[in-house]
């Protein structure tokens, strides 16, 4: 079974974020680029999926600049097999990416796409969905594990007190978040793989994007603490607090 | 997988590296970080090295990893491998040793000096971490002069009989093999030496754990017994004549711990400066006062200095142009500086720094054995004086 991974280059979690100089953007100096976790998440749901059926091809799928290819080739380094570069602009536009995949999609119309619940960088949750409804395909989103069989692909997603199962014909789309699928470590050996793999660049089909950032903040210095009062005297206090300052009961 | 582990790059050297090199970096990184910092403390104090992490390091491919594809391994550069070496020495000593004899002193004898049969039948199973090696050079009264050995090699029918005992064996007592080097000439004839290939299961083989260490705890540091061990004649590396192989062998390793070095003092800077940022004494954070800024110039300048020397000398070993001087003079440089700083680190964090807690004493007290060990400080510096001077004072 073919998968297609659909994967974004983001900043490191672990960066400190500095806001560029225009207000809308964030200062790419010194920031380290990663994968997108959740990305990373599919990139292994797929592989397992390939190993256990002993067949089929992981095809990765990156919208983005030149430096996505990085990105590409981490996926590759993994263990996906062929690599394509969408190349254009990154909006936050999750409906104009979406176009961009799904036209190159569309070509191949694999059985089942995977993408990241979101990417962690704009948490828009948003392209997985969309692109669905462009492919007009089911969806399934924020699945912890899933398997297949040759017409369906059966979901399951950590909800509020449970577990939701979902069964989705194929072809389908489903976004992955954290779960079963903790990622490996790219062996060395397929770092060096990944240098001979195939790598296309194309030209993104995004379209307009109907979005535009006003204005990146970052969030609040935070204040010290405060202390209410000592022992049982201080319970008032601190529940009129708790109730009429933080909302939390 | 991302790192918390920002490394330290004063000079920009990331700019340097190929993007291989930098992957290859960060997955070791990570990988030390998830898999070598949880356990390393119990490890160290319980003088154990953890063995579970052997075929880890074989299964993502850190194993001799700058030896060719055909054989199981990684077919990396230089200047790869020896990234490697410094993100496990990040990690600990005792992690990057393992890593070094088995790569460089068992496996590269093998594929330099070794028959095709010794090759098909040892390196796959080495570079996966199935099988450990270990490399028997050193003897009670041969360190710093292995040419004077004396332990034996005679030529039986068919085969060889080996006697002797080794000192300072780094995986002795877990190797399934070892590269014994021994005598088949006269005493002190150094043409003599020939280094065979001996299972450690062979009948009169064995090792016994060496009592008392104060440094690289979380290593195998064994003494190897070899009593009427008869081997046959497909044991002896055909293609290592006299003591220049084994001296071959420690080339390899001495340059990858010119690289594990400036790992080993990159954990400890790091640390060093984050404590001092955090840590209030007086009226701020201990960062802000003179003797801690000159103390974190020092380290870092030490560090980008050894940064900047292995990273030419691996460009120059994949170039086919390093010579063992130049390997000599980064050794002793870096790990002479990888010393200053763990002790300086140590220092910095006052009573916090005797803790296991924190990384930079037992950096330190492991460092002592990497000055020591593969050519003490003392030997490489007089290796340097006889390459400028041309005259030789051992
Ligand atoms: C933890 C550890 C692991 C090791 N692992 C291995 C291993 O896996 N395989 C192996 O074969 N060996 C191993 N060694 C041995 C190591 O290589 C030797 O310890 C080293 O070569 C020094 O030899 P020595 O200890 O006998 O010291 P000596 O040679 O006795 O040296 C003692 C002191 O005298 C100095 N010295 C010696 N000769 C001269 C001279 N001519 N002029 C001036 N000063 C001199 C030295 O610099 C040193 O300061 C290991 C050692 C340690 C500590
Ligand atoms: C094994 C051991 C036993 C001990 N036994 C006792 C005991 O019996 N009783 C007891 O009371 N204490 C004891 N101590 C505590 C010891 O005296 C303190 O560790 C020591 O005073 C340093 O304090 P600290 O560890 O908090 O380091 P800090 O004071 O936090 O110092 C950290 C670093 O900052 C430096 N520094 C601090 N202030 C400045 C400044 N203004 N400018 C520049 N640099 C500065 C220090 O030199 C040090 O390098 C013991 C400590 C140890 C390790």
């Amino acid at each position: 079974m073919n998968i297609i991974v659909c994967v974004k280059r983001v900043p490191d979690t672990e960066t400190r974020i500095r806001v560029g100089g225009d207000g809308t953007s964030i200062d790419p100096s010194g920031v380290k680029y990663v994968l997108s976790p959740y990305d990373e998440f599919a990139v292994e749901a797929a592989l397992r999926l390939k190993e256990a059926r002993g067949e089929g091809e992981v095809t990765v799928v990156s919208l983005g600049d030149d430096a996505s290819q990085e990105t590409l080739r981490t996926a590759l380094a993994m263990g996906a097999d062929r690599a394509v570069l969408l190349q254009g602009e990154v909006t936050p536009d999750g409906l104009a990416t979406a176009r961009g995949l799904a036209a190159e999609i569309g070509e191949s119309d694999p059985p089942l796409v995977l993408l990241g619940v979101k990417a962690a960088d704009d948490d828009g949750q948003q392209v997985g969905p969309m692109l669905a409804t462009l492919l007009g395909r089911p969806c399934a989103t924020a699945v912890s594990s899933f398997e297949v069989t040759d017409e369906s692909v059966v979901c399951r997603s950590e909800v509020e007190g449970g577990t939701r199962v979902l069964e989705l014909p194929l072809p389908a789309v489903v976004t992955i978040t954290k779960g079963e699928y903790e990622p490996r470590y790219a062996s060395l050996k397929g770092i060096m793989a990944a240098k001979r793999k195939p790598l296309e660049k194309k030209e993104a089909q995004t379209g307009p994007s109907r979005l535009r950032v006003k204005a990146v903040e970052l969030p609040p210095e935070r204040t010290a603490g405060r202390i209410v009062g000592e022992g049982p005297d201080a319970v008032p206090e601190l529940v009129r607090l708790l109730r009429e300052e933080a909302n939390a009961l | 997988m991302a790192s918390k582990f920002k490394g330290v790059d004063f000079y920009d050297l990331d700019s340097l590296f190929s993007d291989e090199e930098r992957m290859i970096r960060d997955t070791i990184r990570g990988w030390v970080d998830e898999r070598v910092l949880p356990i390393i403390e119990e490890a160290y104090i319980g003088r154990y090295f953890p063995r579970e992490l052997a075929t880890e390091m074989g299964e993502l491919g850190m194993l001799g990893a700058n030896l060719p594809e055909e054989y199981g391994c990684a077919g990396l550069n230089n200047v790869s491998y020896g990234l490697i070496m410094q993100e496990l020495e990040r990690g600990d000593s005792g992690i990057r040793s393992f890593a070094s004899v088995q790569g460089a002193l068992v496996m590269y004898p093998i594929h330099a000096f070794g028959s095709d049969e010794q090759k098909e039948t040892w390196l796959p199973a080495l570079a996966s971490g199935k099988k450990i090696g270990c490399f028997g050079l050193t003897e009670p009264d041969f360190g710093s002069n292995p040419g004077g050995m004396i332990t034996t090699a005679r030529k039986t029918d068919g085969g060889w009989l080996l006697n002797g005992s080794k000192f300072w064996i780094t995986n002795g007592s877990m190797a399934d093999v070892a590269i014994v080097w021994a005598q088949t000439g006269e005493l002190g004839d150094t043409k003599g030496i020939r280094g065979f290939v001996v299972p450690t299961d062979t009948p009169g083989f064995t090792a016994t754990d060496q009592k008392g260490k104060l440094s690289l705890l979380a290593s195998d540091t064994s003494e190897l017994h070899l009593e009427d061990v008869e081997v046959p004649e497909s044991a002896l590396l055909p293609g290592a004549k006299g003591l220049k192989a084994p001296l071959m062998c420690l080339t390899q390793a001495r340059y990858g711990i010119a690289w594990g070095a400036v790992g080993a003092a990159m954990a400890c800077y790091v640390e060093a400066l984050e404590y001092a940022g955090e840590r209030i004494m007086f009226d701020g954070p201990i960062a802000g006062k003179q003797i801690q800024q000159i103390r974190l110039a020092e380290m870092v300048t030490g560090i980008t200095q050894g940064q900047l020397m292995a990273y030419h000398l691996g460009r120059m070993k994949d170039e086919g142009t390093m010579t063992p001087q130049q390997v000599s003079m980064a050794k002793r440089a870096n790990v002479d500086m990888a010393c200053e700083v763990a002790r300086e680190a140590r220092r910095l964090l006052g009573g916090n720094g005797i803790l296991v807690e924190y990384s930079a004493m037992r950096h330190m007290a492991n460092l002592e054995s990497v000055y020591t060990y593969e050519g003490t400080h003392d030997i490489h510096g007089l290796i340097l004086g006889q390459a400028v001077t041309g005259l030789a004072a051992y």
